[in-house]
């Protein structure tokens, strides 16, 4: 009995302060609704309690559920901002413009960059695109990594690739960026349900290789530098390298208004473009907009 | 204990309580909890009819033209998000899911079997009913425990011994099921071989026979039923798992050559796509017809290891 009431008191305290909060919602709060990128949904959300403390009259309420399903709720007037990872298409931005009257409008926000991971223990330094392109691609002919020219000091010489498991929008885009839309992955990945999951998967594995965000490196694994094609110079996957645009796997990360942002949206939006809203997205694992000195 | 304090006026409410009953329930009371009790009963078919229904109501539109149906059943290749072509066979996945389970039967029976045998004819008093508690208690392991044990413990332990590239691959989903399906085949298989009249083994005794040949030539013969029943219940555990393989076997859709390719089953593969599955869209109904295929292979292993319990009754009373 006594530990049934110590579970049910918070309970009804949460009930009761989201009951004040959706009657006092008409009065005095606005609502921001934020929906879309599953990659974003950690950041936007860190978003929304750090400016939640900042401005308490201002609620921000944040969905993911993938950048595909933010642009579909945008175009029906369901958000008022979507989160995506991937630039909207040109069909979405007339359909959203003509049924809300006013075109979308995009705001980076931030940078995704994708660190290829190997085991600690692995001699290799830099790998290309086109070598990435061979060892992860249909019918691709890298399957060893003495192919590399590296010996893996456990002994073993088979390349384990992982993946993500394919209905994640990361492993669309590293296909995208590899392998263009013409070529499909090959088959016998080690497939991974989330970012992390790849790096502790490389950790135990000494013949892995493997894609993930940048913030997500631990001491058991080793960042790759990566270049084009084979024999460039490769480049490490760092914040300037991403400002400077050499890093080449990354993506902006923005968010879309209707139209111009007007009022408390784009309060928040201009926070979010803030040194302290793109510490948020420094703290969470990607790259931010803007250099700033600390 | 902690309810003492909230106890004496319970106590002083039951009397109560039992003499309203008494006075204006009896009529009603016992129909009604006689009709509860049924529903308690028909709950169970009316849920299997229900998944069925919905799983089925999910997948239908695949199986009626909107799938080519070939190429699901004999096409290796799972590229469900492909840009190029998306294809949609589950060859690998049902061999996956049909070699991690028959690796699994294969270590699991000798053990389960043994160990069943073991608890019933040898182990006496305390030993018999502390190896019934431990294997109660392995039954009771979450399946995401075995995950991890099988992710955190086996991997390391598999690179180590065998050289293999990666630690998570068919034997160790294989592994991890076979310790999963074992307490199932051991209490079921117990059972069977306690259901054996001890007029048998008096019988075999008299004749001069040793302990051994006891259990291998008459009680083996006369629980055979029992026996089958116990494996096939533990095959319907093993194929039906999800967690377990999603973390133990590497999830890779490939048709595996050796105990150290990795796999990936069916079940695996409808937990982790289908979260993020479009609704309604053709992925996620080929997860649902999946899930109409995983229905239909345990539903054949249960209904035989049913028919072959039944047969072992009715053998039993003549």
């Amino acid at each position: 009995m006594s530990k049934l009431r110590l579970v049910m008191l918070p309970l009804a305290l949460i009930f009761i302060a989201a009951g004040c909060g959706k009657s006092g919602s008409g009065a005095r709060e606005t609502i921001i609704r934020v929906e879309g990128s599953d990659t974003m949904v950690n950041v936007a959300q860190a978003w929304a309690e750090d400016y939640d403390k900042l401005h308490p009259e201002v609620s921000v309420q944040v969905l993911g559920g993938g950048s595909g399903v933010g642009i579909a709720s945008l175009i029906d007037g369901n958000c008022d901002m979507a989160d995506t990872s991937r630039k909207m298409k040109a069909d979405e931005i007339a359909r959203a413009t003509a049924k809300q009257g006013a075109a979308p409008i995009e705001h980076v926000v931030g940078f995704d960059a994708l660190a290829i991971y190997v085991h600690k223990d692995n001699p290799i330094d830099s790998i290309s695109l086109e070598e990435l392109a061979e060892i992860y691609g249909d019918g691709g002919t890298i399957t060893k990594w003495s192919q590399l020219g590296v010996k893996i000091p456990s002994g073993t010489d088979k390349i384990t690739w992982l993946n993500r498991q394919n209905s994640s929008g990361t492993y669309v885009y590293f296909r995208e960026t590899i392998l263009g839309d013409k070529r499909d992955y090959n088959m016998g990945s080690l497939n991974q349900n989330g970012s992390k999951d790849v790096i502790s998967m490389i950790a135990h594995t000494p013949g892995a290789i493997g894609y993930s965000g940048m913030g997500y490196a631990t001491n058991e694994v080793k960042m790759l530098k990566v270049s084009h094609k084979k024999g460039e110079p490769g480049v490490a996957p760092s914040v300037e390298n991403v400002h400077n645009n050499t890093y080449p796997i990354t993506r902006p990360l923005q968010i879309y208004t209707l139209g111009e942002p007007k009022g408390a949206v784009k309060a928040y939006l201009d926070w979010i473009k803030s040194a302290e809203g793109q510490q948020v997205v420094l703290d969470k694992g990607y790259v931010p907009v803007f250099k700033h000195d600390k | 204990m902690i309810n003492n304090a909230a106890d004496p006026s319970a106590r002083d409410k039951k009397p109560i309580s039992i003499a309203w009953f008494i006075r204006a329930g009896s009529r009603y009371a016992e129909p009604f909890i006689e009709f509860v009790i049924r529903l308690c009963g028909w709950s169970a078919i009316v849920f299997v009819i229900a998944i069925f229904f919905f799983v089925f109501r999910e997948a239908a539109p695949m199986l009626f033209g909107g799938l080519n149906l070939a190429e699901f059943f004999t096409s290796p290749i799972w590229q469900p998000s492909s840009e190029v072509r998306p294809q949609y066979g589950i060859l690998a996945l049902l061999v996956g899911s049909l070699s991690v389970t028959a690796l699994a039967t294969a270590l699991a029976m000798p053990l389960g079997l043994g160990a069943a045998v073991y608890i019933s004819e040898f182990a006496g008093g305390k030993s018999r009913e502390i190896l019934k508690i431990a294997v109660e208690l392995l039954a009771a392991v979450p399946s995401v425990v075995w995950g991890f044990i099988g992710y955190m413990v086996l991997g390391p332990i598999i690179i180590k011994l065998t050289g293999a590239p990666v630690g998570l691959n068919l034997l160790n989903g294989g592994i991890i099921l076979a310790l999963m399906s074992v307490p199932i085949i051991v209490s079921v298989g117990e059972d069977a071989l306690k259901a054996v009249p001890d007029s048998y083994r008096e019988a075999a005794l008299a004749m001069g026979a040793s302990r051994w040949e006891i259990v291998y030539r008459v009680l083996f013969p006369a629980a055979k039923n029992g026996l089958l029943a116990a494996v096939l219940l533990g095959i319907g555990r093993a194929i039906g798992e999800t967690m377990a393989v999603l973390m133990a076997t590497g999830n890779a859709v490939q048709i595996p050559h050796s105990l150290l390719d990795p796999i990936s089953t069916l079940t695996a593969t409808i937990a982790s796509e289908l979260g993020e599955a479009v609704e309604g869209g053709t992925h996620y109904r080929v997860l649902f017809l999946i899930g109409v295929v995983l229905f239909a292979i345990t539903f054949i292993v249960n209904l035989t290891a049913d028919l072959v319990i039944k047969g072992f009754r009715t053998e039993k009373e003549n």
